[in-house]
């Protein structure tokens, strides 16, 4: 019952907002303003997703809004096109421009992106101001209005409405595409996001994606923004503009899609403030906005790295739940390997980095249905071996097979399609998603539905199937009643089985445990085992490093000793815990 | 396209260059020192010429005041950080540093300016003004972030562009000015004439170069300053105070930004955001050196100069265009040769 | 022994509502070697972090008779206090050399020459290197780095923090040898360990670290025949 209760507040608001400019003592230029703060939202709301949730800081929106108002502006002057006529035109173009320059963009690492988005960002506004098509710095005028059915949309009240129902769709598409397959990935990018390419996920083509939609929302602002002003030119399209529109993002909560609008709004206002309302405190006027909007950037850098959106959400009834059908129907499964056949083959596998040789011609198996442990000191090389199995990186010499092919040239994301899922050493969980949504990143390559698809939502029957499987998962490994927490508020322990979880949707074949029992106590632990015993039951096999002797012990059916980068001992636990080669590595004998 | 004209457009170019290094070289001191990718500098050398050009003139300039807001914004904010936990010494540095020294300099400028004493106290003077703020800038902005991303820090530089910009309008004015030169006349070279000045500028950037170098790579004193950028509680636990480095790092920037403007002053009209643009292509330069090595630095903004005079005589319209689409390339090569930098994994 | 060099009262560390160390009192005699031993997250790391000032901490930290209070790393560093961190903590991108330099950048060239003569005379392997880039280093020769940094700036107490993780056995007895002889220069030193066998061997005082807290301490000597001690840190465990 409670539940309905943040839809119902959100109702309230887009009711509050549609009576508002209706209402006889709401100020014109209100109107007006809150008209410039819903073209704003729009830009914001992309750059949210592409910044706060993806990880791509740009500088550059401005330059897209640039391209959707351009287009509209030489069409509907000088080729007599009707406005309605130019906005799948303005988005075409707008969505080719963000789809070059994002090919070569999300390419860029680190700091070099948001330097990239500045250097692109400044060359088309000079770019707009020298094309003669264009009208250079004059830019265009005599744009006119959009029109519906026989009216012209020229009162501040009528624009209004036609720009807020394009944020309000904005905004619902924009939490369909975050609450699916895709917006998953996205949200997985952030950080880096190498580790969702172990599930599948094309992340080159899920930045790619944030991108072209972050730089679509844009174009559209440019569109409505170019009929609304009916004249363009360059200056709003410049380094100014998307450092302003990045501020907004900021400010408002770059992680949250209503972040985006709040910021926006708190922009507006202020620069109407800063701008018109305040007295001139200053002689030469007009700046007093670049300075507050420094000194605010900064300030919400130190203190509120979230922004507002967060702490006004808190005010409100806590979201529901995500919902589970644990009735949808399954997702396809893959046979498990026969019992004792050979799984995963490993023939002399050397690796070298400069004159280091972390790997010396190490060669073992996997069979169907056995847990395999890979142990030995600190710096024996254990972590380089995962690294080449998993496609981390790739062996100097040697051969990997799995199920008789290989795979030693195969990037992470391949090996994951031929049944091979893992954990990691250092938990990667995204921690702001729930642990279900962690989870359900592992069923990536199970339920192929695309971003287009999620965005009107399409997908949902994949969808529960992806969330059902992802609940179910996260029962076997007896998370239940965490699913709905966010993953960064999970113990050490609980995180390390939610991964593997995540690592079970990918309904592997064998599973790459590494590390799995670091920092457990001694109750988990156990039961830890006991869930990997279950597994190798059901016809899992896992080979899993581990540095705990006791635990590799108890659970394995062979083991592997790595020393120095080579393989100094091999077979039962029993034969292996009695060598002395192995006692003496482990204990270090200091005499 | 006779040979006058090429001459013409490389002395133009190289000029320009030497400009673009001397703020390409300050970005890479203060990249290597603070992690701060500083797009602001160029605000340094605008605030540099336009308090000269003040001076000039019998006026006290609007850099003076700037110096008392900022000293009396870092005071509360370090009063509101300590909580009273304060030693009377370090109260005392405080009062001293950031209240008490602005306040002498700004009474010191309304007492000298109307004198107009001369070419050489007025660059003093100048440099007194600016050289302040940088620490202070850090301390302000960056100073609280100093364990962030370098990605937090820059969009934090943005803003502090943002805020000088604007800070540097309230104060000039919207005007440029143009300031005398250090050195008057013009040397024949070839069929061309040069301004002696732009040898003063060729000559000072040269040096500040060569300088920086040596101080940085070849100093233990540089190196130390260097190693809180590369390891931060590294260079806290061989003694180094990180805080302390980064102040200095700013100092100097601040430094070379008031010598830059007080250089190119009379060279070309400058106003409150001249020195965005420049420092723009200074950093494209120092981007393309990887933020790392000053003579690559100075080579590149040589190079940037260069494409910049001859694009303008070829395109003109899209000299702008090409200047900063250069740098992508250079940002692909850097992204795949060097892989992701250091601190990809966000904060 | 003589008075204490560094003592603490009380100390604790937390991390939000963890508590990472808790009322832990140690002491560390002029002069001596004092190890504490623990599993892996006992709190033995935060619990140095928190002595050298890299932590926040409650409690107090007293170096050769004064409170330290809330002052910073470097203040530290020039009274004579030194770590060795857990993750070395080196400057990658440069020489071995210039590591090593800066390690006593604040005490003039003379002190630097000396310096560097006593370290490659103890670390032969680090004088081969001295031109190559820190961050180019193998574990063992890291760890002989950050030690050889550490004690060019000539500390009167050295703090180890698992100078034997991560390194195979050999490399491990030399890092104790190396310890041992430091011992006899006067320094006093601190060490960290979960290699407890070796830790006990070459320590004059132990303390046992569990779940953030002093759990036990005593002579070395003692505590390496002590039955529980034995059990939960000496043996191979349960098996």
């Amino acid at each position: 019952m409670r539940a309905a209760s943040p839809r119902l507040i959100g109702l309230a608001a887009v009711a509050l907002m549609g009576v508002a400019p209706l209402l006889p003592f709401t100020p014109a230029f209100w109107i007006t303003l809150a008209g410039y703060a819903g073209l704003s939202s729009l830009v914001a709301i992309g750059l949210v997703l592409l910044t706060g949730v993806g990880g791509m800081t740009s500088f550059g929106q401005a330059a897209f809004v640039g391209f959707g108002a351009y287009t509209t502006a030489v069409l509907t002057t000088s080729f007599g096109f009707s406005p309605w006529a130019t906005l799948p035109v303005s988005l075409l173009t707008t969505g080719l421009a963000a789809l070059a320059i994002g090919l070569v963009t999300v390419r860029l690492s680190g700091h070099y992106l948001p330097l990239g988005t500045i250097a692109w960002g400044i060359s088309f506004f000079y770019l707009f101001g020298n094309l003669a098509a264009l009208g250079g710095y004059d830019g265009i005028g005599g744009i006119p209005p959009i029109r519906i059915g026989p009216w012209d949309l020229v009162d501040a009240r009528a624009i209004y409405y036609l720009i807020w129902l394009f944020v309000l769709i904005a905004v619902v598409l924009s939490h369909n595409l975050l609450d699916s397959r895709m917006g998953r990935a996205i949200r997985a990018l952030r950080g880096g996001g190498a580790f969702a390419e172990s599930f599948g996920v094309d992340t080159a083509e899920a930045k790619l994606v944030v991108f072209v939609y972050a730089g679509l929302l844009a174009g559209l602002s440019g569109w409505l923004y170019a009929h609304v002003q009916r004249s363009v030119s360059p200056s709003p399209f410049g380094l100014s503009a998307g450092i302003e529109y990045l501020l907004m993002a900021v400010l408002g909560g770059s992680g949250y899609v209503l972040g985006g609008v709040v910021g926006a709004g708190v922009v507006a206002v202020l620069n109407d403030q800063l701008q018109n309302g305040l007295p001139k405190l200053i002689e030469g006027g007009g700046n007093l906005d670049a300075i507050v909007f420094g000194i605010l950037l900064v300030a919400a850098l130190q203190f509120a790295r979230a922004g507002l959106w967060p702490m006004l959400r808190r005010l409100g009834p806590p979201a529901a739940p995500k919902s589970v059908d644990l009735s949808a129907p399954p997702l396809p499964r893959t046979p498990p390997p026969d019992k004792g056949a050979p799984l995963l083959e490993v023939e002399g596998v050397s690796k070298r980095f400069g004159g280091l040789v972390a790997v010396n011609d190490v060669s073992f198996s996997v069979r169907g249905g056995e847990i395999v442990g890979l142990i030995g000191p600190n710096g024996a090389g254990k972590s380089t071996t995962f690294n080449l199995l998993t496609g981390v990186t790739s062996a100097t010499s040697g051969a990997i097979r799995f199920r008789g092919e290989r795979i030693d040239r195969l990037p992470a994301r391949k090996i994951a399609e031929r049944g091979i899922a893992r954990t990691f050493q250092h938990v990667k969980l995204v921690p702001g998603m729930t642990v279900l949504e962690n989870v359900a990143i592992g069923a990536h390559l199970r339920a192929r539905v695309g971003a287009l698809s999620s965005l009107f939502r399409l997908d949902r029957a994949r969808e529960a199937e992806i969330i059902a499987e992802a609940a179910r998962q996260i029962a076997r490994v007896g998370l239940a009643e965490h699913m709905h927490k966010p993953a960064g508020s999970l113990a050490l322990g609980q995180a390390r089985v939610a991964e593997i979880a995540r690592a079970l949707c990918l309904d592997p074949a064998l599973l790459l445990l590494d590390e799995p029992a670091a920092g457990l106590r001694f109750a988990e632990k156990k039961q830890l085992a006991e869930l990997l015993k279950r597994l190798r039951a059901e016809g899992t096999s896992i080979l899993l490093v581990e540095h705990d002797m006791d635990f590799v012990m108890t659970l394995t059916d062979h083991i592997v000793v790595l020393d120095f980068g080579a393989k100094i001992a091999e077979g039962a636990p029993k034969i292996v815990a009695e060598s002395p080669v192995v006692l003496e590595a482990y204990l270090g004998g200091v005499e | 396209m006779s040979p006058t004209i090429l001459l013409f457009l490389a002395q133009d170019g190289v000029m320009n260059g030497a400009v673009y290094a001397l703020l390409g070289v300050t970005l890479v001191l203060l990249f290597t020192v603070t992690r701060v990718i500083f797009v602001a500098q160029g605000a340094f050398v605008a605030w540099g010429a336009l308090t000269m050009a003040a001076l000039e003139n019998g006026a006290v300039p609007g850099t003076a005041l700037l110096l008392v807001g900022f000293g009396l914004a870092a005071a509360v904010v370090d009063l509101l950080r300590a909580r009273g936990r304060l030693s009377g010494r370090r109260l005392g540095l405080i009062a001293g540093r950031d209240i008490v020294l602005p306040l002498a300099l700004l009474a010191l400028d309304t007492a000298l300016a109307p004198l107009k004493p001369g070419m050489a106290v007025d660059v003093l003077l100048t440099l007194a003004l600016i050289i302040p703020m940088g620490p202070l800038v850090y301390r302000l902005a960056f100073q609280p972030l100093a364990d962030a991303s370098v990605l937090i820090l820059f969009i934090a530089a943005i803003g502090v562009h943002l805020a000088m910009t604007g800070l540097g309008l309230a104060v000039f004015g919207a005007e440029g000015s143009r300031i005398d030169p250090m050195v008057a006349g013009v040397v024949p070279v070839g069929p061309i004439v040069v301004k002696l000045q732009s040898f003063a500028v060729l000559g000072v950037t040269a040096a500040v170069m060569a300088g920086l170098f040596v101080f940085f790579e070849r100093t233990l004193l540089g190196k130390a300053l260097r190693a809180t950028a590369v390891n931060r509680l590294g260079a806290r636990l061989v003694g180094v105070r990180v805080d302390g480095a980064a102040r200095t790092a700013f100092a100097l920037a601040a430094g070379i930004g008031a010598v830059s403007g007080v250089l190119i002053g009379p060279l070309t009209t400058v106003a409150y955001d001249t020195g965005f643009l420049i420092g723009l292509k200074g950093f494209v330069a120092a981007i393309i050196a990887g933020l790392a090595s000053y003579p690559l630095t100075a080579l590149a903004a040589v190079a940037i100069g260069l494409l910049e005079s001859y694009s303008a005589f070829f395109a003109s319209a899209f000299k702008e265009v090409i200047v900063f689409s250069i740098i992508i390339p250079f940002l692909l090569w850097r992204s795949f040769a060097h892989g992701a930098p250091a601190d990809e994994e966000e904060e | 022994m003589s008075a204490p060099i560094l003592r603490t009262d009380a100390l604790g560390v937390s991390y939000g509502r963890v508590e990472a160390v808790r009322g832990a009192s140690i002491e560390m005699p002029a002069g001596g070697v004092v190890t504490v031993i623990g599993a892996n997250g006992a709190g033995k790391t935060s619990l140095l972090n928190a002595i050298m000032g890299v932590l926040p901490s409650s409690g107090s930290v007293a170096f050769d008779g004064r409170l330290l209070g809330a002052s910073p790393i470097e203040e530290r560093v020039a009274r004579g206090l030194s770590l060795v961190p857990e993750k070395r903590e080196l400057f990658g991108s440069m020489s071995v050399e210039d590591n090593l330099r800066l390690g006593a950048w604040r005490l003039g060239a003379k002190a630097i020459r000396t310096g560097l003569a006593d370290v490659f005379a103890r670390f032969p392997r680090l004088q081969e290197r001295r031109d190559q880039k820190a961050g180019t280093l193998s574990g063992g020769e890291r760890q002989m780095l950050a030690m050889g940094r550490a004690l060019m700036g000539r500390p009167r107490a050295l703090m180890l923090d698992e100078p034997s993780l991560g390194l195979a056995p050999r490399i491990v007895k030399d890092i104790f040898h190396i310890v041992g002889e430091l011992k006899e220069t006067g320094v006093s030193i601190l060490l960290v360990e979960q290699n407890a066998r070796a830790a006990l061997q070459i320590a004059d005082w132990a303390y046992v670290m569990e779940l953030g807290e002093i759990v036990m301490q005593g002579p070395a000597a003692e505590l390496a025949n002590d039955k529980r001690v034995i059990e939960s840190y000496l043996g191979l465990g349960r098996r």
